[in-house]
């Protein structure tokens, strides 16, 4: 590994660091600095002026919000997310067990839908312009157009209710074994999987498409080199950096699918608390869920950038 | 250079050859397409055919059905390619891959798009040799290394250790030869093989494919649209035209007796008829000490650059790419301000920034782009294209308008049938028209031509030139005539900028420009252009060896 | 000029649903067989001659709740879209013009709300906000500018260089002429087809956010919203939320297929006369 590309990561990783400050401000005045009165919105209409004044009190709301978001930032940086307001729990401690929940079921998600994305986006390349490739877009473009919930509820109607092979609700607890554990998240991760599939493939299938119609796989071919051969030797060391750009791109969309997902199987992660407390109005709770998305969502999106980056012949062997 | 040990029969035998394509026109059912009609070739061992045409003549497609290949939907639909005595169109797929890279290879146009950036050049050299088992990898590289030599590649012990974007494009064209040659096959397909080269380099690589070709013994289907490029190569020239022969002979009989009038049009492309003007007392536009730079005065393009251009005349710049020439044009216009000196035209000096500059010097300064496809708005008709500097300079407004639109389209002989259409309708010379057309609407005193011929084949290019001279004519308008191409400059200009790096190195008129002694580099870019004669590579290369070693 | 015969089918398709789906929407109250909160019968009534689609979680007719919902669907979409796509166009194309630190501060800006997904920074946004349409267009349409920024700049960017923009420069065109008659025509293609795509995303993020609870409030319901009210009744074999589910889907994959052929007729560079 030499210089330029440890500039460049380095480069890239401080860019994410940076990004992710300015999204902490983003979310906080999201919340805090927008028209309405934070204390007014819980409470509601009808709220005496007393209890407005306690709960503004009780939020710090006198004090001015650059102070409040440093306190709050203080707070987020060594493992103190503050409590939430509608059961005066440590968020931290409930998040815990939720985050790990959630990551189990994206990981699933992710396993099956990997593989699989690239697989097909590979035989919809191998047979370009076949039937096989018109089937695999139309099922693609017509997955990009359900909504995340028409998906679940499909799955939960044919597979829960009318087979009953699998829960509806996908209720795990502590200390549930792994095998009843899987069966529980089985259809979740089937509708996580869908949700991203289509997207991955079309994308999968473009960067190859890109890599094989350049001329130097033309050269390999005209070299006499058996199509399996022209895709390991030739096309595929310049098609891994794509494919896993679009991996960890679409790994980022299934951060935002797994909320909904969530709320269909009322799976306890970290979506349905976020929808919980968006719609009790608890501000702490939400900012902080919200925060450890946006965190996901860019890391992903930087581990993206890198992957391009160390693939690139250019950067790794400078002139 | 014949093999005596000839077997009966040729190399290659091309029998009726058909070639077909399905093409998909946005919105409209598919339909196929004949690229080749019913060509018929053959080779002999360590012989080399020419093969030369126009863009769309089917060139490269007959070269490619030669390995059985063809690129997007194209196919071969009839008759025979026999080479080594069978038919290699009924061995099916697996005897295709056999001949691949073994009895037949490629060298592509473009090295640098060619070679896979993720491997080590001497991988990739070897690869076609090891795959057909024909050498160990020992052998395989130490006969790599050789050939590097053989082509005066720099360094070639550890060349093949370098990736494909550390090594020059010239160096690149030579390293695929190599790779064509490694696997010692008996016919290598050249696809214009210099075309994408500045001419001082094209020189070189054609210099080292041809002693290759000699020392090698093999044969080759040399394609290239430049016949003087092919008559230093070729034993034999086919001319093609729109997929189908117009005519087949000895190099010699096609360049110095070419039968077909077709034929007789691409060796007589480059003489124009054109009286030299002498330079007169007061210059329309001097340019004085002008240097330029991009990104904020850090890359110095232009250094010191003085030119004048007289009333009606044509200035040549020459210079290969990266010379400065199309900087000086946007420093000329005020597209790139000069960050010292001036630009005087018609005795007032031009103010340096366009934005400053009052629409009058605008309209007298008009400026014709090398892609033409790129110069129009694809949205507006020919009438719109050229009736805005009407509507824009005059305020001519309707029929007046349009009653000169005509006249316009007439004088760059487009008939009255063009007004209504889109740029995507014409073809690429009519598109270059048109762009005159727009320029001359202005009624300018100067147009600066920017490589207005060098995207379009010698023919369509020799017409635009004819007309532009003509148009000096008629319109006593001055050029300022940008290009890379010293054929064009020694057929049209008064005067020639000979510029590099950024300099001009040598200036004057015509004749004396053209007159030696020449400095350094404006005899290494004259001894460069290919002349339409046989021997004229040795002898140019022969010439530069002697002034290497009498310097 | 439009033949309609040389329509593809599957466009020609899109097209007409869509239409269904508008015309539904405009003339509801005259097409649909009953009132919007009209209860008529038993909860989750099977489809019959008399309810065709049955009847939802609280006795009223699902079709004409449909009816309604494709208004309300369609009203926040097409206001959210048309938001989101005249201040990102405009805010694009001004970057891509004038450049300098105009386009620096709103290009970081736009990577800055991007970096964050848009449903996420709904929910943030929506937690402390009053839940009302204006909000919820406001928020939808802002949000989803900054996809239509990224594309109108870069397009237009694209263009700024082309040679026969830069010939209009050297003639002495303003910069009027050069946005409307050199870059618009060219840039049109592409940002009507992103039209159909932003329009969709309207559709399906506005369903999301209803299902989620945080959109459009009962008593009225768009298809999300619907979603939502009849979701229970899955579990016991009922699919009535299945239904307005379903209908998400085919709208966004109509527009999907009209867009799909926008920009096919478009990209002709003969004008459109084929």
């Amino acid at each position: 590994m030499s210089s330029p590309i440890v500039k460049l990561v380095a480069q890239r990783i401080a860019l994410g660091i940076l990004l992710l400050l300015a999204v902490s401000v983003l979310i906080f005045a999201g919340t805090q600095i927008l028209p309405g009165d934070v204390a007014q919105a819980i409470l509601g209409q009808s709220a005496t002026p007393e209890s407005l004044a306690n709960l503004r009190e009780q939020l710090g709301l006198n004090q001015p919000a650059y102070i409040r978001y440093f306190h709050w930032l203080g707070g987020v940086l060594t493992g103190d997310l503050g409590t939430a307001m509608s059961s005066g729990q440590d968020i931290a401690t409930s998040i815990k067990e939720r985050l790990w929940n959630t990551l189990f079921l994206a990981f699933w998600a992710a396993i099956v839908a990997i593989p699989l994305a690239i697989t097909l986006g590979l035989i919809a390349v191998r047979y370009r312009n076949g039937w096989v490739d018109k089937l695999i877009s139309g099922v693609a473009l017509a997955s990009t157009s359900f909504p995340e919930f028409f998906i679940g509820y499909l799955l939960v109607f044919y597979f829960a209710v009318q087979h009953q092979w699998f829960p509806a609700i996908s209720t795990v607890y502590d200390g549930m074994p792994l095998g009843e554990r899987l069966q529980a998240i089985a259809l979740p991760a089937a509708a996580l999987t869908l949700v991203v599939l289509a997207h991955m493939m079309r994308m999968t299938r473009a960067a190859i498409l890109n890599v094989m119609q350049s001329a130097y796989v033309e050269t390999a071919e005209l070299k006499g080199l058996s199509a399996a051969a022209v895709i390991r030797k030739h096309a595929f060391p310049n098609a891994i950096a794509p494919i896993i750009n679009v991996v960890m791109l679409n790994l980022a969309y299934l951060v935002v699918g797994v909320v909904v997902v969530e709320v269909i199987f009322v799976y306890p992660g970290m979506g349905q608390y976020l929808v919980d407390h968006v719609t009790k109005r608890d501000v702490p709770v939400v900012q902080a869920v919200g925060l450890i998305f946006a965190a996901v969502y860019i890391t992903l999106n930087i581990i993206a950038d890198i992957a391009a980056i160390v693939a690139n012949p250019r950067l790794r062997h400078p002139k | 250079m014949v093999d005596g040990k000839a077997k009966s029969g040729p190399l290659l035998d091309i029998r009726n050859l058909r070639i077909e394509a399905t093409v998909y026109p946005p919105g409209e059912a598919p339909r196929t397409i004949t690229l080749v009609h019913d060509v018929s070739l053959t080779l002999e061992k360590g012989k080399v055919l020419g093969l030369i045409g126009e863009s769309g003549a089917g060139k490269s497609t007959i070269g490619l059905s030669s390995m059985g290949y063809g690129r997007g939907g194209v196919r071969i639909t009839g008759g025979e390619v026999i080479l080594n005595g069978r038919d290699i169109l009924t061995g099916g797929k697996e005897g295709l891959r056999k001949l691949r890279g073994r009895e037949v290879c490629y060298v592509a146009q473009s090295a640098a798009a060619a070679f896979n950036p993720a491997h080590r050049l001497m991988d990739q050299v070897v690869e076609a040799t090891l795959l057909h088992g024909t050498a160990t990898r020992a052998e395989a590289e130490k006969r790599a290394v050789a050939l590097f030599r053989k082509l005066s590649l720099p360094n070639p012990e550890t060349i093949g250790e370098r990736f494909p974007h550390q090594v020059s494009g010239g160096q690149l064209q030579r390293v695929m030869t190599a790779m064509a040659l490694c696997s010692e096959p008996d016919l290598i397909v050249f696809d214009e093989p210099t075309t994408a080269l500045d001419v001082t380099t094209q020189i070189d690589v054609l210099s080292a494919i041809k002693d290759a070709i000699r020392d090698t013994h093999v044969a080759a289907l040399y394609i290239t649209h430049d016949l003087a490029v092919v008559a230093q190569v070729s034993d034999e020239i086919m001319v093609l035209r729109h997929g189908r022969l117009v005519e087949w002979g000895g190099t010699h009989q096609i360049i110095k007796e070419p039968r077909q009038e077709y034929t007789n049009a691409l060796v007589s492309v480059h003489q124009i008829e054109h009286q030299e003007q002498q330079p007169g007392t007061t210059p329309m536009l001097s340019v004085k000490n002008v240097t330029a730079a991009y990104g904020g005065g850090h890359v110095k393009v232009l250094k010191n650059v003085s030119v004048d251009i007289f009333p009606g005349q044509t200035l040549a710049v020459v210079g290969e790419s990266g010379s400065g020439k199309s900087t000086l044009a946007r420093a000329i216009t005020g597209l790139l301000p000069p960050e010292k000196g001036s630009v005087v035209f018609d005795g007032r000096t031009l103010a340096n920034r366009l934005a400053d500059r009052p629409k009058e010097d605008l309209r007298q300064l008009q400026m014709i782009y090398q892609m033409a496809d790129v110069a129009m708005n694809p949205r507006q008709t020919v009438g719109t294209i050229i009736g805005r500097p009407l509507e824009f300079y005059f305020g001519m407004k309707g029929r007046e308008r349009d009653k000169r639109v005509a006249e316009l389209l007439d004088e760059i002989e487009m008939g009255k049938g063009f007004v209504d259409r889109y740029p995507a309708e014409l073809s690429g010379g009519q598109k270059q028209r048109v762009c005159i057309a727009r320029s001359l609407a202005a009624k300018p005193k100067l147009i600066i031509c920017d490589e207005v011929t060098s995207a379009l084949d010698p023919l369509v290019a020799h017409g635009i030139l004819k007309l532009l001279l003509n148009l000096q004519q008629i319109e006593k308008v001055a050029y300022l005539f940008i290009t890379h191409d010293l054929a064009t400059v020694k057929s049209i200009a008064d005067s020639i900028a000979v510029m590099y790096r950024g300099e001009v190195v040598r200036y004057g008129s015509k004749s004396k420009v053209l007159t030696p002694p020449f400095d350094a580099y404006t005899d290494l870019l004259l001894s460069s252009v290919p002349e339409m004669e046989i021997g004229w590579l040795e002898k140019a290369i022969k010439g530069r060896r002697m002034e290497s070693a009498g310097n | 000029m439009l033949d309609i015969r040389r329509i593809p089918l599957p466009s020609l398709a899109g097209l007409v649903l869509t239409a269904l789906f508008v015309l539904a929407a405009i003339f509801a109250p005259l097409i649909a067989p009953h009132g919007n909160a009209e209860i008529i019968g038993d909860v989750w009534e099977p489809m019959s001659a008399a309810h065709w689609l049955g009847t939802d979680n609280l006795g009223r007719d699902l079709l004409s709740r449909m009816i309604y919902g494709a208004r309300i669907t369609l009203f926040i979409a097409v206001l959210a879209t048309a938001l989101s796509f005249s201040l990102g166009a405009i805010l694009g194309f001004s970057a891509a013009v004038f450049g300098g630190w105009y386009d620096t501060i709103l290009s970081r800006l736009v990577d800055l709300l991007m970096s964050i997904p848009t449903l996420i920074m709904g929910l943030v946004v929506l937690s402390v906000l009053p839940s009302n349409l204006v909000t919820l267009i406001l928020v939808m349409g802002i949000l989803d500018s900054t996809r239509v920024y990224r594309l109108s700049r870069a397009v237009a960017v694209d263009i700024n260089v082309m040679d026969y923009v830069e010939a209009a420069k050297l003639r002495g065109e303003g910069s009027g002429w050069i946005i409307f008659r050199e870059i618009l025509p060219n840039a049109l293609s592409p940002l009507v087809s992103e039209l159909g795509l932003r329009f969709i995303y309207a559709v399906l993020f506005l369903s999301t956010l209803s299902f989620l609870g945080l959109g459009v409030q009962p008593p009225d319901a768009d298809w999300g919203g619907m979603v939502k009210e009849n979701k229970d009744g899955i579990v016991f074999g009922i699919p009535a939320a299945l239904i307005p589910a379903a209908a998400i889907a085919a709208l966004a994959i109509s527009v999907n297929l009209v867009a799909d052929w926008v920009l096919n007729r478009t990209t002709s560079l003969k004008g459109g006369r084929g």
